[in-house]
C-alpha cells in the first residue's frame, strides 16, 4: 500500500493543506468566515460531503468510464450536496439561509472534486474515507482560524458572545469594519499561508 | 432592449464581477495565473462554458423543472414542482460542456490542454459557472438576459484573471518576503484588486 493510513488522515491537516498548499476549496472560506456560527456549520457539511464522496466514488472506481469519469462523480457530489441541503433546511433553517448559494456551491468546491480526482480514483475505499475525513478537518482548521479573526475583530464577538465590548453598546472597541468586508478574508488567509510556510520551509514556491 | 442588454452586460463584467466582488471560481483564479498565456487560455474557456450553460440552464429551468412548467407534456402535471433537482440537472449540463470542451482543446490545442493539467476539469466546479446558473434562477433572467448575463461575467471573469496574471508576472522581479512567496503573496495582490473594484459598487445603472 503506498499510503499509510495516518498518513491519509493527518498529512492534510499541515503537511499537504488542501486551502494553503493545493489551492482548493477557496470560494467558500472567503464568503463564510464572517461569523464563526456559519463557518461550523459549513464546516460540518463539507466534512460530511467529502468523507461520503470519496468512499462513494472509490468504491465505484473500477466501474466508471474514464471518459465520463467528471459526469459521475458530479453526480455522486451532487446528490450527497441535496440530501445535505435538505438536511439543513430541515434542522437548521436560519443558518441555511444565510448560507444561501454557498450550500449549493459545495457540489464546485474544488476540495471535494479534487479530491475525488487525485485521490479516491486510485485508492480503496477505507484510506480515501479516511483521506476524506483528513482534508475536510484541514479546510476546516483554516475555516475556523479565519472564521475567529474576523468575527473577533469585526465585531468584538466569538460565536455570538461578546468579548470585547463594542463602542455601539457602551464598550470601549471600535470594531474593525474592514474585516466584514471580503477583501480581508484575503489577507488573513495569506497571512496563515505565511505562517504556516515559516514553521515549515518545505512548502515555499521558490519561482512565484 | 438593447440598452438594457448593455446595461447588463456591463452590470455582470465590472460592478458584479464574479472573480473579484462574488470571489467565485477562486481555487483556479489563483492557480492558473502564473502566465498570462495559460490565464487566457484558460480565461477564453470560461467564457466559453459560461455563455453556452448559463442560457442552456435557463431554458431547462423554465420549461423543465420550475413549478407548472411541464404543463406542455400534459396539463396533469401542472403542480408538479422539481426545482430541488436544479442543482443536480445544472451540474449535469455543466459538466457535459466541460467534457467537450476538454476533448476540443486535447484534439486542436495540445500545449494548452497540457498547460492547463487538472484545472480542465476543475472548470466544471469552478464555482464561476455555477454560480452563473445559480444566479440567473435567482434574478429570473429570461432567456435572452441570460445569453448576456453568460457573456459578461465570463468576460469579466477573464479580465480578473488576465489582470492578476499580468502582476504576479511582474511581481518576479520585486523581493516578496521568503515566506509570502507564491501563494501568500498572490491572496494578498487578490485582496487588494478586489478593493479596487469595489469602487465599481457605486456605479448606478
Amino acid at each position: 500500500m503506498a499510503v499509510k493510513k495516518s498518513e491519509a488522515a493527518l498529512d492534510p491537516l499541515w503537511n499537504n493543506n488542501p486551502i494553503a498548499l493545493q489551492v482548493l476549496g477557496i470560494c467558500s472560506a472567503l464568503a463564510v468566515t464572517t461569523k464563526m456560527e456559519t463557518s461550523l456549520v459549513m464546516c460540518a457539511a463539507v466534512i460530511c460531503v467529502l468523507t461520503l464522496s470519496n468512499l462513494t466514488i472509490s468504491l465505484l472506481r473500477h466501474q466508471i468510464p474514464n471518459s465520463i469519469r467528471i459526469i459521475v462523480q458530479l453526480t455522486v457530489i451532487a446528490s450527497l450536496v441535496i440530501v445535505t441541503d435538505q438536511i439543513l433546511k430541515a434542522y437548521v433553517y436560519e443558518i441555511s439561509k444565510q448560507l444561501s448559494v454557498f450550500v449549493g456551491l459545495i457540489i464546485t468546491n474544488c476540495i471535494i472534486m479534487g479530491r475525488a480526482e487525485a485521490f479516491a480514483m486510485q485508492n480503496p475505499p477505507s484510506l480515501a474515507m479516511l483521506d476524506g475525513i483528513g482534508n475536510g478537518l484541514g479546510y476546516s482548521a483554516i475555516l475556523m482560524a479565519t472564521a475567529v479573526l474576523r468575527e473577533l475583530f469585526g465585531s468584538g464577538k466569538l460565536y455570538g458572545y461578546s468579548i470585547l465590548p463594542t463602542v455601539s453598546e457602551g464598550g470601549w472597541y471600535l470594531p474593525n469594519g474592514l474585516m466584514l468586508l471580503s477583501p480581508a478574508a484575503f489577507f488573513i488567509i495569506g497571512g496563515l499561508i505565511w505562517a504556516i510556510r515559516v514553521w515549515k520551509p518545505a512548502q515555499v514556491e521558490m519561482d512565484g | 432592449m438593447f440598452e438594457e442588454y448593455l446595461n447588463l452586460a456591463v452590470k455582470a463584467i465590472f460592478v458584479e464581477n464574479m472573480a473579484l466582488t462574488f470571489f467565485l471560481g477562486m481555487c483556479s483564479f489563483l492557480a492558473v495565473s502564473k502566465k498570462v498565456e495559460t490565464a487566457v487560455g484558460l480565461g477564453l474557456a470560461v467564457i466559453f462554458v459560461l455563455t453556452v450553460t448559463v442560457p442552456a440552464n435557463n431554458l431547462i429551468q423554465t420549461h423543465l423543472l420550475s413549478e407548472g412548467a411541464l404543463t406542455w407534456i400534459s396539463p396533469e402535471f401542472a403542480d408538479v414542482d422539481l426545482t430541488f433537482l436544479n442543482l443536480l440537472c445544472f451540474i449535469g449540463t455543466i459538466a457535459a460542456m466541460v467534457q467537450l470542451v476538454e476533448m476540443t482543446t486535447d484534439r486542436f490545442f495540445p500545449a494548452l490542454h497540457a498547460n492547463l493539467g487538472i484545472f480542465l476539469p476543475l472548470i466544471a466546479v469552478n464555482c464561476a459557472i455555477l454560480g452563473g446558473s445559480l444566479f440567473m434562477v435567482e434574478r429570473d433572467y429570461d432567456f435572452g438576459e441570460s445569453v448576456v448575463f453568460g457573456l459578461g461575467s465570463g468576460i469579466g471573469w477573464f479580465l480578473a484573471i488576465v489582470a492578476l496574471a499580468s502582476i504576479r508576472e511582474r511581481l518576479r522581479y520585486s523581493n516578496v518576503p521568503h515566506g509570502l512567496r507564491g501563494l501568500g503573496m498572490t491572496f494578498v495582490i487578490t485582496g487588494l484588486m478586489a478593493f479596487g473594484f469595489m469602487a465599481f459598487g457605486g456605479i448606478q445603472l
